[in-house]
């Protein structure tokens, strides 16, 4: 017999979600992320016919430029969501226990018969799945749009890279939220989360290049003739690149969205030899970047393990 | 009516080297009204949270409806409601929506839940606010909500942490006569703490004086202040106009004085019988002019500083 009330995890899921759609907040980032990818796009559209290549045989994937290509006047759409991306999840979750406990609805909730992890849980979900409904449908429109503005239909090839772009995308934000989401039971005034996390993303998508541009220089080989100590350099300011969370999500939506990349690492002149230039099937594109994606999806879950932790162990105390 | 409903025993927690709970035991019988007075700081939050299973005791145990509530918080919880102190509301919904979400959060149905929310509400007086935004409600309005919002699950026991603090007197009988007439009614029992003693004084049928962490005394009002001024039952304040030298040690040589304090004017002699009307006659025979004499009653607030002062001294 089907249960007549709802699971209280999903009530509680419910009125999350309830409560981000009324929210300023997420019309006021519905709207900027809105209006990026209509200047995204609207700069793709100047610039594809330059990215149409000369030779009509090979397969061009035109229609995934509408995300990548750019005139130079605003980044593409792939830059402005791994930019803005951080920045949604952040805001999604940097108050989500603290505000509760600052204004006393965490004891009154606590002291009902639901699992403690429920409303962490719930945050969460709730958070993803309003996420995950404004990167789809801003994904769809996008594609409709440009579909309507170049008339040439996406392959199912193209289609499909498209969603799992978009998929990728809400994993990257879930690690930015899971992580507002830890600071939010962390520290008790919501402005001090924010904060943190914002000083984190702004570490990653400013300093860090920089940090890791120092770390190259003074760590470049002496002896330049070497091609294996270049090689062995290379690799690790690559792998240092990579601890950042940005770096994962960049070479994981170029690759997917640009099927020519055929490799993240630098590679030897016996490799390229006999290399047939077209571009790689989606399966190998996938084989290619499947490390960042595990990197990524490891990040948010350790973030989320660490939080449910410290929520589980906290003690819930009125104001 | 007899049965214990919450048991605890031995219960002590200890936070680092601080101990918030020394060693608590107390049984509290169905459909009764119990006071846990302290000062603040005095364990009674914490006591309280682990009844509800919020906080997990160092040792001892807790058994509130014959469960274990470090064991299984949820069944306790669905049994027991709570009102924190300073209970908050989701500002952006309104008193009923509030009152929904909590009974969904119960397994009620949307319908169950909405049906008994109006109900309660019209209950606690609320009834013309309910679709006012909960953020509106003022600090009183606030406390019945939060009174509502522990009834919707029908519990069996419910704990009131500090519920009279920050409303009006006004405010605080009618929320007090409520919780009473809870307790009569529907024979739900109430374990409510407070350090306001006069309220908890008119509606408890028992309390128990919490101190530092240790439960000083239990018992009825009456019984509570024979246990603890049974050699100085009465206090007499007398107003003389000129105190003589010697008329506190005549006074305390009487038999059933047990002491004299002087100050100025103003003389208190303890006794442990009512010696009134000798100890009038006494100091009018001593020629000190008796300007009038008051007997003074020990209520709560008297018990209270007492035990008070005693922790404080431990």
């Amino acid at each position: 017999m089907k249960a007549e009330f709802a699971s209280p995890f999903w009530v509680m899921v419910r009125k999350e979600v309830a409560d981000h759609m009324r929210s300023w907040r997420y019309n006021l980032l519905l709207l900027l992320i809105g209006l990026t990818c209509i200047g995204s796009l609207y700069t793709a559209m100047m610039s594809i016919r330059e990215a149409v290549p000369k030779d009509e045989t090979l397969n061009a994937f035109l229609f995934l430029k509408l995300f990548t290509v750019s005139d130079g006047t605003l980044p593409p759409f792939i830059t402005f969501i791994g930019f803005l991306g951080p920045l949604l999840g952040i805001s999604l979750g940097f108050d989500a226990i603290n505000s509760e406990r600052n204004k006393g609805t965490l004891s009154r909730v606590m002291a009902q018969p639901i699992h403690r992890d429920f409303l962490i849980g719930a945050k969460f979900v709730a958070a993803l799945i309003v996420i995950s409904m404004m990167f789809l449908s801003l994904g769809f429109l996008v594609m409709g749009l440009g579909l309507l503005a170049i008339g040439i239909p996406p392959s199912p090839e193209e289609f499909l890279r498209m969603l799992l772009f978009l998929l990728l995308s809400i994993v990257y934000v879930g690690f930015w939220l899971s992580l507002a989401i830890l600071f939010s039971i962390k520290f008790r005034q919501s402005a001090t989360s924010a904060l943190s996390s914002l000083s984190i993303w702004l570490f990653f998508s400013v300093f860090f290049t920089m940090l890791i541009q120092l770390i190259a220089n003074a760590t470049a080989p002496t002896n330049a003739l070497n091609p294996n100590d270049l090689l062995k350099h290379q690799q690790f300011i690559q792998f240092i690149m990579r601890i950042s969370p940005s770096q994962l999500f960049s070479e994981a939506t170029t690759t997917l969205l640009t099927p020519t990349v055929r490799s993240l690492g630098p590679l030897t002149m016996e490799q390229v030899y006999g290399a047939i230039p077209s571009p790689l099937p989606l399966g190998q594109s996938m084989l290619l970047i499947w490390p960042q994606i595990t990197g990524m999806i490891a990040a948010t879950l350790v973030c989320f393990a660490i939080s449910y932790v410290y929520f589980m162990r906290q003690e819930i105390r009125s104001r | 009516m007899l049965d214990p409903i919450i048991e605890l025993q031995d219960l002590t927690k200890k936070y680092d080297q601080f101990i918030a709970v020394n060693r608590l035991s107390l049984t509290i019988k169905k459909g009764e009204v119990f006071g846990l007075l302290g000062p603040n700081g005095a364990g009674k939050s914490t006591t309280i949270l682990m009844m509800l299973g919020l906080s997990e005791p160092t040792s001892g145990s807790v058994r509130v409806c014959g469960i274990n509530s470090t064991r299984q918080p949820i069944l306790v919880k669905q049994k027991v409601g709570y009102l924190p102190d300073d209970v908050g509301f989701y500002e952006d919904l309104t008193g009923l929506e509030n009152l929904v979400y909590t009974g969904e959060l119960n397994q009620l149905t949307k319908e169950e839940a909405a049906r008994r929310a109006k109900e309660l509400l019209a209950r606690v007086g609320l009834s013309d606010a309910a679709n006012k935004k909960a953020g509106a409600y003022s600090r009183g309005m606030r406390q019945r909500l939060g009174l509502a919002d522990v009834l919707i699950k029908q519990p069996q026991v419910i704990i009131l942490d500090e519920p009279t603090l920050g409303i009006d007197p006004a405010g605080v009988k009618e929320l007090l006569q409520l919780i009473q007439r809870l307790s009569k009614d529907e024979g739900i029992t109430v374990l409510l703490s407070s350090h306001h003693l006069h309220q908890v004084q008119q509606i408890c049928d028992r309390v128990g004086i919490f101190v530092q962490g240790k439960l000083l005394a239990q018992g009825n009002v009456a019984s509570l202040s024979r246990q603890l001024f049974a050699e100085d039952l009465l206090v007499l304040e007398v107003g003389v106009k000129q105190p003589t030298p010697y008329l506190s040690e005549e006074l305390i040589q009487m038999d059933g004085v047990t002491s004299v304090r002087q100050d100025n004017h103003l003389l208190y002699i303890s006794c442990s019988r009512d010696l009134t009307g000798e100890i009038a006659e006494k100091i009018v025979a001593s020629g000190a002019g008796l300007i009038h004499l008051n007997q003074k009653q020990y209520g709560l607030d008297e018990i209270y500083h007492r035990y008070f002062e005693r922790g404080e001294v431990k």
